[in-house]
Order: structure tokens, then sequence, then C-alpha cells
């Protein structure tokens, strides 16, 4: 007899059941563990209250990202350099007390492994395909990259995955984002998740665990995977997937955590028969065709509020919903917009190049190509390029991206998360505008009264270069 | 968490759609070590606007707001959830509510009812003058004008909510289960168990 045909989803929910209650609810076993310092000061202090220990050590990772500076750690002689804000010190300090204290790996601030905890994951090996994977942070679906089931937990429930190793889930929806055909040049993965986000709208993947599918994403590097999946929660989906292959089997190859030897060829095996089952069919699907997504830019608040980059800023009286309509005027009047302006006619002043959606050495890359032989606009009063981690910052320097960038005018930093929310000193002063390659363009994210605009690397680049939000393919030979 | 079965006052009309957590409360909130504190940061960016229902004295302590589509959305800051209580909001009404919001809400006793956009208008306009009922027992919403929306709720979490069940302690009682599931995968997939680096 046939088995009924499976998503990769289902397979992987299906192999991580410790139990099923009667009204569906699952215990499901989590892999592996990601902790930072922001979202576990708590979640440590509960279990201490409660007297309970970290069931699996050897499961959970931390690493400090969110508050760290991304200016010099050591002076001259070698030695830290104090945090100034003594808020963010008090939380460094907090992990850097409960990590041992509980018996997990830490990753400290000056170690070269150190970065933002969703580059890191993938660059040791930790995070691996088919793994169920929890973090304190929503963008944890980054990981759903290389085929894992991986998603952001509140901190009640990382104090829950600390005591138990488990989570109390019932199974979300399925959904299918199939994007077909071939990429224009100039359009990354960046670009191709800010259509379907501006498509499926902020929650057209409620309730949902999305796989990414079809010769688009196929076709897409690691660093391009983990770009779609890491903004599937900018489209409201618990998680992204994208089915593990030979690409993603090249980039684990090797890594320190990952398996080695016949335990690497095993896991192979393994992995292989995840892939969704002919057959399967999934609860919603979607289809998006490449030859539609142009270099995209975000006009408003939302990250649903995308363009492509040859659009004029719309008028809010044209949207159906009503609701919308209010949204959007608020919107604009935050980002200072007039309907009817070319987006290519919007002068910015800041760039950030960063963050877990595009820091990895493929990002770097791509936004160095553009600024090479170029210099950053009079205009840019601020321009920072902030390396996923520190194994991103030694490859970039040793390809000589950061001679590029600096001698473009751009500030080359430390890593951490940085002006993507702005934890640390990196914001976007009020009022003003910036290119920025990070995930999210809320009111005030990075910065009380920050106007953001997000696009991809090269795009940001690319508007260092002109001072305005450009049309990369304009720089292009 | 406190057991809840019912909330019963004043409701803020806010009606937003899309309110995310950076709205709820903004990241340079989030350097706290403690859950406590953070109504004071609740709806910063919101309350920073004249005319704004956070800060009218007609709803002035209420324990209901009222929101939009996709509330929530955005981070997983549980000092979202920790924000709304430390302000005195119990329960939280909105055609849709982000995953990890909705959790996150669950966790703190705070309830976050799904009710049709329909439903939501109407509710607006009561809550101008009038209070709403919220009953967990009978999944409903009602208003003194004869209104009664029924709501769904997970008969997990509806448990949860009602006998303030610790979560972690009920999961502890699965120990047995969990090292079953840990000897099965360490004897089937051995190489799950990362290198350590």
């Amino acid at each position: 007899m046939m088995s009924t045909p499976q998503t990769l989803y289902q397979k992987i929910w299906n192999a991580h059941v410790v139990e099923q209650r009667d009204d569906g609810t699952c215990l499901i076993f989590i892999d592996r563990h990601l902790v930072h310092e922001v979202t576990s000061p708590q979640a440590f202090e509960g279990l201490r209250v409660a007297g309970r220990r970290v069931r699996r050590p050897d499961l959970t990772l931390a690493v400090p990202d969110h508050n760290l500076p991304t200016t010099a750690r050591l002076d001259a002689n070698g030695n830290d350099i104090p945090i100034a804000d003594p808020e963010s010190a008090q939380q460094l300090e907090a992990l850097e007390r409960n990590a041992p204290e509980f018996g997990i790996a830490y990753i400290d601030a000056t170690d070269v492994k150190q970065g933002i905890v969703h580059v890191v994951g993938p660059e040791q090996g930790f995070s691996l395909p088919g793994t169920t994977i929890v973090c304190g942070d929503s963008h944890t679906a980054c990981h759903g990259g290389l085929g894992a089931l991986a998603f952001g937990i509140g901190t009640s429930e990382v104090e829950h995955v600390l005591a138990t190793q488990t989570l109390q889930l019932s199974q979300s929806k399925s959904m299918e984002v199939r994007v077909e055909g071939e990429l224009g040049p100039g359009v990354s993965a960046k670009d191709v998740v800010l259509h379907i986000t501006g498509v499926l709208g902020a929650s057209g993947g409620t309730g949902h665990v999305i796989e990414y599918t079809g010769s688009v994403i196929r076709a897409l590097s690691i660093e391009g995977r983990l770009t779609i999946s890491n903004m599937a929660i900018e489209h409201g989906a618990r998680a992204g997937l994208v089915a593990p292959d030979d690409v993603t089997f090249a980039y684990l190859k090797g890594r320190p955590m990952a398996p080695k030897g016949d335990d690497w060829d095993a896991a192979v095996a393994y992995w292989r028969s995840l892939a969704t089952d002919a057959g399967a069919t999934y609860d919603k699907v979607a289809t998006i065709n490449a030859a539609d997504i142009a270099p995209s830019v975000t006009w408003g608040t939302s990250p649903e509020d995308v363009l492509p980059i040859t659009g004029v800023v719309p008028d809010p009286s044209t949207f159906a919903d009503p609701s919308k309509q209010e949204a959007a005027k608020k919107s604009l009047e935050y980002m200072g917009l007039t309907p009817g302006t070319p987006m290519t006619d919007i002068s910015v002043e800041n760039i950030f190049i960063g963050s877990c959606t595009n820091s990895r050495i493929e990002d770097l890359r791509a936004a160095a190509a553009v600024l090479k032989g170029r210099k950053k606009a009079d205009n840019i009063k601020w321009a920072i390029v902030v390396p996923g981690s520190g194994l991103v910052k030694q490859m970039a320097e040793a390809e000589g991206l950061d001679r590029i960038f600096t001698d473009a005018g751009l500030e080359w930093r430390e890593p951490g998360c940085s002006a993507c929310l702005g934890m640390n000193p990196d914001k976007v002063p009020a009022g003003e505008r910036c290119a920025s390659t990070s995930n999210r363009n809320f009111v005030g994210r990075q910065g009380p009264g920050a106007r953001t605009h997000l696009v991809s690397p090269a795009m940001a680049a690319a508007a260092a270069v002109t001072g305005k939000l450009t049309d990369v393919r304009t720089l292009m030979d | 968490m406190q057991p809840i079965s019912s909330v019963k006052g004043k409701a803020y009309p806010l009606g937003l759609k899309n309110v995310d957590t950076d709205i709820i409360i903004p990241a340079v909130w989030l350097k706290t070590i403690s859950r406590s504190g953070l109504g004071k940061g609740a709806f910063q960016t919101l309350r920073g606007v004249a005319g704004n229902v956070f800060d009218d004295p007609a709803y002035a302590g209420a324990p209901i707001l009222i929101a939009g589509d996709n509330f929530g959305c955005g981070s997983s800051r549980e000092h979202a959830a920790w924000a709304m209580a430390d302000l005195g909001i119990s329960a939280v009404i909105a055609p849709s509510f982000s995953d990890i919001f909705s959790g996150n809400a669950f966790k703190n006793g705070l309830l976050a009812i799904v009710l049709p956009q329909d439903a939501i208008d109407r509710l607006m306009e009561v809550a101008k003058t009038d209070d709403i009922h919220i009953d967990l027992e009978t999944q409903t919403v009602t208003t003194p004008f004869q209104d009664r929306f029924a709501f769904e709720i997970d008969p997990f979490r509806k448990h949860c909510l009602i006998n303030g069940v610790d979560e972690i302690g009920l999961t502890l009682k699965s120990s047995d289960a969990i090292s079953a599931y840990e000897n099965k995968i360490s004897a089937s997939q051995p190489w799950l168990s990362p290198n350590q680096a």
C-alpha cells in the first residue's frame, strides 16, 4: 500500500512528535536552540526561581548580537573596550553569566565566530536540514533556507525549551510559494522576498509554514535561500522552508558542528528523503513569475508596502481596502512622501548594509561589485557595512571587499544586528531616510522617527553612489 | 500564570491594522532583564500623537484593546505582552493575530480574541460609550446592547488560561516520553548530536 504523500513540513513535523494529545496539540522535540542576550534573561531567571536546569545544554548555543556596538571591541593592547550603554552592558553580562551557569556553549563578543545568531547557526553547521530550530527572535525562520523547521519564539517558550527541550505546538497549515522563471539582471533573492511580501501582504502567510519552491529557488545559493526564508515572518508565516538539495549539502559539508565521516553520509541520505512527495498537497498555493520581479523597494511602514524601483509613491485613495487607505495615509505622513513621486527621486542620507537578512559574504560581494571604483554621494551622511559574523568579516577582508567599501567612503564595522533595530548605538536620526538591507520598515524601527526603505545589498550600494533610491541596473555594465 | 476566565470593562478603540511589536514596545525598552515596568513604554509612538486613545481619559485603565488585522506582527519580543499587561490590558480583540504574538499573549494570560471585521467594527462603536464583556467559559463577547459574538479558542489554551496552568510543569510530567524520544533518536540518527565547535 502506498503511504500518503507528504510535504517537507509534514515530514519534519512527524519526525519530531514526542507526544500527541487528544485535541491534536503535540509535544515537539527541539533539535537546536539559539540564545541571544535580549530575549533570554527572564527565561534564565525563571529557571533559577523554579530550581530548574537546562535539559540539553549540548543542543543550545548562546551568542550575543543585538546590543553589541559595531565599533572596535578591543583596544590597542587587546583589552575589551567597555560598553558605554549601561543597560546594554547589563544585558550582555547577564548572558555571559547565564551561559556557563547553565552549561551552555557561549561565543564571546571578541571571538571570530561571533555574529548574528542567524548567520552563526548555518555558518557553524549548528543548523541542519530536517531539524527543528528555535530562537527568541522572529527571524529564526532564516534557517529554513537549509530545510530546517525554524521559528521564532517568545521568552516563556525560550524558558520552556531550556527546561524541557520541547514545545507544546499545534501543527500549522502548509503553503507553497512557487517562484518560476529566471531572475533578470540586478534582481536578487532580497528582491524576490520583498516582491513575495508585496503580493501576499504582511499577514498572507499567517498560520502557515511556507515552502518556497520553483526554478528560481532551486537556482539560488544558500545565502540567497536564507535571505528569502529569513523574511517569511514579514508575510506572516510561522516558518519558511526550502527543500535541502546538493547545494545545501555542499554548503554544510566540513562546517565545524556538522556531522562528519559516516555520520555525514547517513545524514545526507536522511536529508534527501525529506523533499515533498509527488502528489502531496498544500493548504494554499501562490505562484510568482520571476519576470514580474524588478529590483524592489519599500515606500511605507509595513514590509508589504513594496514597489519596483521604477514605480511611483502610491496614492492611498487608490487602495480598495478602506483600512489600508488609512494606514497608507499615515505611512506616507511618517515617511514624508507625496503620492506620484517617482521612487528614484527620493534622496537618502543613510545607508545600512547588514542584518540577518543580508550580511553574508554574497551580500557583501553584491554591494562591493556596485561600489568598486565609485564614491558615495556627498549627501550621504552615514553609511555602514556590518558583516554578519567575524568569519564573514574575515572572508570579506581576504577578498579585499573592506577596501572597496572604505575607498567608497563607507564604514567597515564589527558584526552584530546593528541598525536593523538600533538596540546598539547604530541608529538612523529622526526624519532622515535610510536605504537599508534589513527586514523591517516599521515606524521607529531604526530609531525614533527614522524612515526606512528596504532594499537589496546592490540597491543599497547604488543608493550610496547616487544619494537617491536608484535602479541598480543603471549602474551595471 | 494567573487564572483568567472573563474580562469586563472599557476598551481602547484602536482599530489599527498591522500593529507591529515595535509599535507595542519599541526596541529601546528591550534592554531590561526583568518582566515588569514596561507599561511606560507601551505604544510609545502612538502616544506621541495628539488625540490617541491611550491618553484619552474616556478609556483610562481599559482592560480591553480592539485592533485591526494582523495584530502583533513583527518581532518575537514577549516584552509586547508584558508591556500590555503592565498597562492593565487583559484582552485584545482583532480579526487576526501574528502567530508568535498570540503564543506570547497566551503564556502571559492575556486573551487574544479573534472576531471577524464586522464584529470589530461594531465593538469599536460600542467601546466609545459602553463596556465590553469577554467570557472565556462560554467563548463569547457581549455588549449591553444584545450583541453576542462567539469566538474560537484552542481547547488546550482555554484549559490552561482558566486554570492558570504552569506549562513547563505540565510538560515536565512527560519527562519519560521525552527521554524515550531522545534515546530513539540517538540510536537512529546519532549524527543529530552536534560536534562541539
